[in-house]
């Protein structure tokens, strides 16, 4: 568990912290006080103890202390749930669709397209400090978007958009895995996620948009291809770890 | 009392019904809507049936006084088989039914044969007294 | 042949002590000479043989179901390891949730335990269906063999997860008879299970013994009661959705389908709103079953009865509500709503958690195999259900969402039913056969287990949160999380060698008999007045019935439970046939 690098993820990992420490401290203490119980009230002899059956109070205690936690927590969580699934104006958009067994990236607007599958690792390229909108579709089963650096997933699904918007403060290469299980190769479906200063994703962007063979094959020497947006790869290229 | 038990369905009748009208307003999604009517009806209808029973009957059965004694609820209970060959056959039928539905139909042969069976089976043993 | 059922109407205090082997009394009424061997199998409606039967295929799917396991856990230990092809791994994850979840969890709680316990409990000579009963055990027999034989076809078992989500899991993406027969299996099991929660309500209802009244009634047969309304609620939508699923893949209807105006998310709606339910419809029989066994080697009464039949009613009111904390990832569910019930579950569990705790507080407590078991599980549900906590936040299951953070959680919470299932077997056993399991082989078994499942879990967590995605068969872009995994691995062949510990200590209890009598723990429910095992029709008499505890109330007149703060014992209402209630200062 870590802050991340997003800033939602840095909400988040406080959020996981406050429930932490609300959770040794409840759970902590039920755990001690379990083990206490065990060790002192062993069988000593062979008498009946006292056959306590109920004690109100302590009840109602017990039953009203746990609900003044829960709405405890259900506050925090409702405060970083909006900040999660915030969409602020964004700077920049990207699409991203998940098919078996691979991954798109497409920026609208742009002709920029990045698609691998599986072991091919697409990377797509965002800017930092710079709200980016994110699109995510699936062409055929439900898949998972998840990159733990950003503390997020989201299911990419058959005919139902799902919207989302990071900020991400350090550049870096981050990984990203389907997580829902998607078929043959689910186990295979990486990608990537390059964050670079927002100078740089403009200058790559502008590569992209351009028409002269000079700046394509400028474009070529990366692990990206260019294509038309509905250009979706035809012939698999898995790499297999036993038979199939 | 009858009444415990049927104050028991139309609680959490009550509690579905609720959560549903809640859920539906807030969250306008048909799916869990329509399931949590249809909880909220399993809740009211048998809670209901009961609860008009108990007003039919009187609702003073040994097991629902405290200090009913064990020879109030001495003597015969009702009659059944001890053992009878036709749920292993409705069983048979049903698994043969299944059967149908994934390798053709021509499983669907011997599994009416055993749930015809079966059905004529068990109901002539309830009529007989359970002599088959 | 005709039974004409009767109750007993005396009471010989004597009786109790009375234990003889074979279970026959030298003046009994019903001398029963049903068939034997095959043929009873086949056509008995004792709900006490339908009870073994079903208890011995339910935890000879436990073993298949872990065989599974360990397959699955021999795979991971190394990052590219090639033991298992990648769709033979699909199908073993598949079919090792899917035979631990319908084929042995569930039919062992409730169909299994509680048809045998429920009528000994409530004083009653049989289910109230009998003959529904045994068709409910033939169902979930064929059942389970329906399912298996997925793995005999071409295309092989069902290979999408035991939660079949669509559109993983139509014609275009699955084809094949392995799917088809899951569906199927499941359609059996499903009404199999809709049976027995018909007879589990009709039963309390209406074949309680005098005097039994809804709150002297066993917490183990409160939490069945509860449990058959929740299965009349939960599975009806299971079969329904099941039936769209077929359709969509057979008939050519577009239920889940987006070609055709379908809504694929339908599915996982209609599935967790019988899929949550049903996590409590298998918790509440092991809460019920630890809720027997620990106040008994404690020497004192359940604390806080009442309060637990509120939390039984309150989690089987909330949970269903909360089926889409499965869904968050979705985006497409009311975040707030099934946070906010999801949250509020906890506090019932813990409600319970408390009162296991008060009744050991200030007992004598005993440490038999079965409440060493008992005690597991209240420590190993606390920690499961702990983490439950984090997954109810839905910026907190963005990041744990299907990784093993998610894996841990419920294989700990599953893991701590499993030792309440044995703290039940190590305590029931000897009433069920006549014969005790030994106690030495039990405790190493304990041990094993307890210590296993920990050593099995705790790494998952971790490995979860470094980012280990579930239903991976290989992990070569990491091989940093080789060593968690080999943790785990290891943990999960503790709980291997705990299970055939545990066959064993079955094997070698049957050879060298310890005969067990009527009580050998002197515990408090009705099934511990009656012989061992129990004769044709549970009761030849009975005691009188004046709190939840009958049977200690008969042996202990003088030690009725009391209220905290209380000093002189409460007299109850005298009957004329029982010892009366000596007031003790």
């Amino acid at each position: 568990m870590a802050k991340g690098v997003s800033t939602t993820s840095h909400n988040t990992f406080i959020l996981w912290q406050g429930f932490s420490i609300a959770g040794i401290i409840v759970g902590g203490g039920t755990f001690l006080i379990i083990l206490w119980a065990v060790f002192r009230y062993r069988k000593k002899s062979d008498g009946i103890p006292k056959q306590t059956q109920y004690n109100l109070p302590l009840e109602i205690i017990y039953t009203i202390v746990p609900i003044v936690i829960v709405f405890g927590l259900f506050a925090a969580t409702v405060v970083v749930e909006n900040q999660v699934t915030a969409e602020p104006n964004a700077q920049a958009n990207i699409t991203v669709t998940a098919f078996q067994w691979g991954w798109k990236f497409t920026y609208p607007g742009h002709k920029a397209v990045i698609v691998g599958q599986t072991t091919q690792n697409p990377e797509m390229i965002m800017p930092a400090d710079e709200n980016v909108h994110f699109n995510l579709i699936s062409l055929d089963v439900v898949h998972g978007f998840y990159v733990r650096d950003f503390n997020f997933s989201r299911y990419a699904q058959p005919g139902l958009t799902n919207v989302f918007t990071f900020n991400i403060t350090k550049t870096g290469v981050y990984n990203g895995q389907c997580t829902q299980l998607c078929g043959l190769y689910h186990s295979l479906m990486y990608f990537r996620i390059k964050v670079v200063t927002p100078a740089q994703y403009q200058a790559w962007l502008a590569v992209q948009d351009a028409t002269t063979p000079a700046s394509r094959a400028l474009a070529a020497k990366g692990a990206i291809k260019l294509g038309t947006a509905t250009q979706v790869p035809t012939k698999p290229a898995y790499t297999t770890y036993g038979a199939h | 009392m009858l009444k415990q038990e049927s104050l028991i369905l139309l609680g959490l009748g009550v509690f579905f019904g609720l959560m549903g009208i809640v859920y539906w307003m807030w969250g306008h999604e048909d799916g869990g809507g329509v399931m949590l009517l249809g909880s909220f009806l399993l809740g009211m209808l048998p809670g209901f049936y009961y609860l008009w029973w108990y007003r039919r009957t009187g609702g003073n059965r040994p097991e629902d006084r405290e200090d009913a004694t064990i020879q109030e609820g001495a003597g015969v209970v009702d009659s059944f088989p001890s053992t009878s060959i036709w749920p292993f056959v409705l069983g048979l039928g049903c698994f043969s039914m299944v059967l149908a539905l994934v390798f053709g139909a021509w499983f669907a042969v011997p599994a009416i044969g055993l749930l015809v069976a079966a059905f004529v089976g068990v109901t002539a043993e309830s009529r007989r007294g359970g002599d088959v | 042949m005709t039974d004409l059922i009767e109750r007993p109407s005396v009471v010989e205090p004597g009786v109790p002590d009375v234990g003889a082997p074979d279970g026959h009394h030298g003046d009994d009424v019903h001398e029963h000479h049903g068939p034997t061997g095959i043929l009873k199998w086949l056509t008995s409606t004792d709900h006490k043989v339908i009870g073994v039967n079903y208890i011995v295929t339910s935890t000879v799917m436990m073993l298949i179901g872990g065989l599974f396991a360990e397959i699955i856990r021999a795979q991971l230990v190394s990052p590219t390891s090639t033991l298992v092809s990648f769709s033979q791994y699909n199908e073993l994850f598949t079919m090792h949730g899917s035979v631990m979840i319908y084929l042995f969890a569930g039919p062992f709680a409730f169909a299994g335990l509680a048809n045998y316990l429920v009528p000994l409990q409530v004083g009653a000579p049989d289910m109230a269906f009998p003959r529904l009963n045994a068709l409910s055990y033939w169902l979930y027999l064929t059942g389970s063999i329906t399912m298996l034989l997925g793995f005999f076809t071409a295309g092989g078992a069902a290979n999408f997860g035991w939660v079949g989500y669509a559109p993983l899991s139509n014609a275009v993406n699955s084809p094949g008879s392995g799917a088809d027969l899951w569906i199927g299996a499941l359609m059996l099991t499903g009404f199999s299970a809709i049976f027995s929660g018909v007879n589990l309500v009709a039963t309390i209802f209406y074949l309680r013994a005098p005097g039994m009244t809804m709150f002297r009634m066993p917490i183990f047969t409160w939490n069945m009661l509860v449990v058959g309304i929740l299965i009349l609620l939960a599975f009806p939508v299971l079969t329904s959705g099941l039936i769209m699923l077929y359709c969509d893949r057979h008939f050519g209807t577009h239920i889940f389908t987006v070609n055709g105006g379908g809504v694929p998310l339908l599915w996982q709606h209609i599935f967790w709103f019988w899929g949550h339910p049903e996590v409590y419809i298998l918790a509440l029989p092991f809460f019920g079953m630890v809720t027997e066994v620990i106040p008994v080697f404690s020497k004192k009464p359940l604390f806080g009865y009442k309060g637990m039949i509120f939390a039984t009613l309150t989690i089987a009111a909330l949970s269903l509500g909360v089926w889409a904390h499965h869904m968050f990832t979705t985006g497409a569910v009311l975040l707030p709503f099934f946070s906010i019930m999801s949250l509020l579950i906890a506090v019932p569990t813990g409600i319970k958690i408390f009162n296991w705790i008060g009744t050991m507080w200030g007992g004598e407590l005993y440490f038999s195999t079965s409440m060493l078991f008992a005690i597991g599980f209240v420590i190993t549900f606390l920690l499961g259900g702990l983490t439950g906590i984090y997954l109810a936040s839905p910026p907190l299951d963005f990041l744990t969402h299907d990784t093993y953070f998610v894996v841990a959680h419920f294989h700990s919470v599953v893991m701590a039913l499993v030792l309440g299932a044995m703290a039940g077997i190590y305590f029931w056993v000897p009433k069920i056969f006549g014969k005790m399991l030994n106690e030495p082989l039990g405790k190493l078994q304990f041990w094993l287990a307890f210590i296993g499942t920990q050593i099995f879990t705790l790494p998952m967590y971790v490995v979860g949160l470094h980012g280990m995605p579930r239903r991976t068969a290989v992990y070569p872009n990491n091989p940093s999380w080789q060593t968690l995994n080999i943790w785990v691995s290891i943990g999960a062949l503790m709980i291997g060698i705990s299970m055939l510990v545990f066959v064993v200590n079955v094997i070698y209890s049957w050879r060298n008999p310890v005969i067990a009598g009527n009580n050998p723990w002197d515990a408090h429910g009705l099934e511990w007045y009656t012989t061992s095992p129990p004769p044709h029709h549970n009761f030849t008499s009975l005691p009188p019935i004046r709190s939840e505890r009958p049977t200690w109330d008969f042996n202990h007149p003088e030690h009725p439970a009391l209220a905290h703060g209380e000093h002189t014992a409460v007299v109850t209402a005298p009957s004329e046939e029982a010892t009366n209630g000596k007031v003790e200062a």
